[in-house]
């Protein structure tokens, strides 16, 4: 092969253009390999044409210029538009979650709150009826202090009798009108199937006249109880009786007995 | 050879090779698209295209098809050209001048005084119409040999061999 003849054809000048057949391009590049002549006058011709192509370019940008967007493509490229979809999709469930947690958090909230509110109100209508007890309490106690003031009263201490030494009781007496005040304290719980019974007595002949049974005696509180009593009692005593009393008293039962000072 | 293996580098997508062969070519593919589409704006953005695509198609090159530069250079016509068949580079590109590679160059101020860039100042200012015309069609527009003779009305193995006498005097001047 005329390698000068070939070169002086003008095919290589044709081959760097880009400008040949696909088959004239693969022959050439076998002729290359074969005749290191022909690739470096290929080079020449080459590095000719860059430089006049590159003189017409008035200005070029650097490959930073580029840089940027192949970086950025190859990411796109690679994995970015899977990790965009997910990324999406996580944040979405992420969302979604937080959403049900905050709606069950609120809704924990709000029947706390409720509960709490309903707490509140109980414990207000406790406060409310405690205020009211004690209300009710002091005008009691101010009534009963009325009662120990009130000058018409006859103050009679009840002693205690026989076994029963460690018991005492007083009496007030309103005899204008007709009640007396019993301030039975010192004496113990009735027992089971029994009940304080108090008496009015005349001394000579002596006769017990019931003023009744204390029925709820265990039960309250202050230990005073306020009771009629119309007769012209010269003493008072304490019984303690089967449940539902006795017609006269049970006289090794009597704990407390105190007679009316009618000096005072 | 160094070329061959920067190539094979750029085909595995090694991004410092790339940028050498972009080092190596860039300017000579903003020319060539420049030349088409006549505006630097738009000759900056296709350049980068034609690079970015020669990027994500760099396993589609063979050596059996041609040179590197080739190739490029092809895409890069390939994109300029479709650039100006677009709609909206007609609407704003009405009156294209009709300056050849040749008129630009002379057109540009000197503001780097390497000798690459007199010599090809020298060149242009001294070749010959045929010359111009030959080298403006094959290089820069993408003829072939036979679109070229029947624009130029020059018999095929004429444009061949004038093409071959007008790069040796490039040769002359820049090498």
């Amino acid at each position: 092969m005329d390698i000068k003849a070939y070169i002086e054809s003008g095919i290589l000048e044709l081959y760097v253009a880009g400008k040949l057949s696909e088959t004239e391009n693969e022959e050439i590049y076998q002729l290359l390999k074969q005749h290191p002549e022909l690739l470096q006058e290929v080079v020449a011709i080459e590095k000719a044409v860059v430089k006049l192509t590159a003189a017409v370019s008035p200005r070029a940008k650097g490959f930073e210029s580029i840089k940027a967007r192949l970086e950025a493509d190859d990411t796109k490229v690679v994995d970015l538009q899977p990790r965009t979809t997910s990324w999406i999709s996580y944040t979405g469930w992420a969302a979604a979650i937080l959403l049900a947690i905050g709606l069950f958090w609120t809704q924990r909230l709000n029947t706390g709150l409720e509960q709490e509110l309903q707490t509140a109100d109980m414990e207000n209508q406790y406060l409310e009826t405690q205020i009211e007890d004690a209300k009710s309490d002091l005008a009691a106690t101010k009534n009963l202090l009325n009662v120990i003031r009130d000058k018409n009263i006859i103050a009679v201490p009840l002693g205690g009798q026989g076994n029963f030494a460690s018991s005492f009781a007083k009496v007030y007496w309103n005899k204008a009108d007709n009640t007396i005040y019993l301030d039975a304290e010192g004496l113990p719980d009735a027992p089971e199937g029994k009940v304080w019974q108090v008496w009015s007595l005349t001394l000579n002949p002596l006769t017990p006249t019931s003023l009744g049974t204390i029925d709820d005696f265990n039960t309250d509180d202050n230990k005073i109880f306020t009771i009629a009593n119309v007769n012209e009692s010269q003493a008072f005593g304490i019984t303690l009786e089967p449940a539902g009393g006795s017609a006269s008293p049970t006289m090794d039962q009597l704990y407390t007995l105190g007679v009316v000072n009618t000096e005072s | 050879m160094e070329l061959e293996l920067l190539v094979k580098q750029f085909q595995d997508k090694n991004h410092a090779a790339f940028e050498k062969l972009y080092g190596m070519y860039h300017k000579s593919i903003h020319g060539v698209v420049y030349n088409i589409v006549k505006d630097t704006a738009i000759a900056d953005e296709l350049m980068q295209d034609v690079f970015i695509k020669a990027w994500h198609k760099a396993d589609t090159y063979s050596s059996k098809k041609g040179r590197f530069f080739t190739w490029i250079l092809n895409i890069a016509r390939n994109a300029a050209i479709d650039k100006t068949r677009s709609k909206a580079f007609k609407q704003s590109k009405q009156n294209l001048n009709t300056d050849y590679f040749v008129d630009i160059i002379a057109s540009h101020d000197n503001l780097d005084n390497s000798t690459d860039a007199i010599g090809i100042k020298n060149f242009v200012t001294q070749l010959g119409e045929k010359c111009k015309a030959v080298i403006e069609l094959l290089y820069f527009k993408g003829f072939t040999q036979k679109e070229a003779s029947e624009e130029l009305q020059m018999p095929i193995g004429t444009i061949k061999t004038r093409n071959r006498n007008c790069i040796q005097q490039l040769r002359d001047m820049v090498l």
